[in-house]
């Protein structure tokens, strides 16, 4: 997984991904940009966040699920 | 009698929607729709620490940046496990300095290899040989090329086949032998008497009314 760890715990690059959608950005090509991710990476890696349950698709935009925002409250910002 | 069933798989062709995959890579999970919008080169390379396929990482290393410069995002891809593919690149940075930026492919079920007509036998029956699939934006497949075993690439040749797409996608045109960005293009031969009475008039530098160039 590039952007959950195994012990469910976002990745780096998975954290970045949460703090954009945090800020509201919604969009794989927004949080790409906010991220500074390649789109690809960011695709594939918001599948994985949703999968672990930390984001949630919503049409072509992803939002935290209470989980993902909880636990982005203890990650560094 | 035994009855011998053989699957008959299609392999790409040019013009036609690049094979959908979904495969463990080592950047994490992914599908050939997660590139829609950049242009891609999904590239197979025979083995991982083996001394050509070496070469070639560093060289595709090294032309990475201006392929990010032209939209082009980079895919390589092995039978190998994606652990035998991590310990490689970290063995290439550790001995060379040069770091893998690229996601590989690791196709232990050989099942995009097989999509992608990149096992030949008659080279290797476990490895896959030298392809480049060379995939626009919109997911078709705009070049093919194929190197034997012992052969490593030309990254230059690489990069000259994208900038010749993208300037006949912009442009409209066709690119000669040996065409490098900046040199004259071809403009697409008319394909009526009249079209080509005219063409001679319509100050292109021309051979003849189907061989005329222009400056972009």
């Amino acid at each position: 997984m590039a952007c959950v760890s195994p012990d469910g715990k976002p990745t780096e690059s998975g954290a970045k991904m949460l703090h954009a959608i945090k800020s509201g950005l919604g969009t794989p090509e927004e949080i790409a940009k906010d991220a500074r991710l390649p789109l690809f990476r960011v695709r594939s890696g918001l599948r994985e966040l949703a999968q672990a349950g930390l984001a949630r698709q919503k049409g072509d935009k992803y939002e935290l699920s209470p989980e993902g925002a909880e636990l982005l409250d203890t990650l560094p910002a | 009698m035994e009855e011998v069933k053989e699957q008959i798989i299609s392999l790409p062709r040019l013009s036609e929607p690049a094979p959908a995959f979904e495969a463990v890579t080592t950047h994490g999970v992914l599908k050939l729709e997660d590139f829609k919008g950049s242009w891609l080169v999904l590239f197979s390379h025979p083995a991982d620490f083996t001394p050509v396929c070496t070469t070639e990482f560093m060289a595709f290393a090294e032309i990475f940046p201006e392929l990010q410069k032209r939209g082009v995002e980079l895919l390589g891809l092995s039978v190998d496990s994606v652990s035998s593919h991590i310990a490689w690149v970290r063995n290439v940075e550790e001995k060379t300095g040069v770091k893998i930026p690229f996601p590989i492919i690791a196709d232990l079920s050989k099942e995009v290899s097989l999509a992608y007509g990149m096992i030949h036998p008659g080279q290797s029956k476990t490895e896959t040989v030298r392809c480049v699939f060379i995939i626009d934006p919109n997911q078709i497949i705009r070049t093919i090329l194929y190197y034997p075993l012992t052969t490593g690439r030309n990254m230059a040749e690489i990069l000259r086949i994208i900038d010749a797409l993208q300037t006949t996608d912009a442009n409209g045109v066709a690119t000669p032998a040996n065409w490098k960005p900046g040199d004259m293009v071809v403009v697409p031969p008319p394909n009526t008497q009249e079209g080509a009475e005219e063409r001679i008039k319509q100050g292109y530098e021309c051979v003849d009314w189907y061989l005329c160039k222009k400056k972009l």
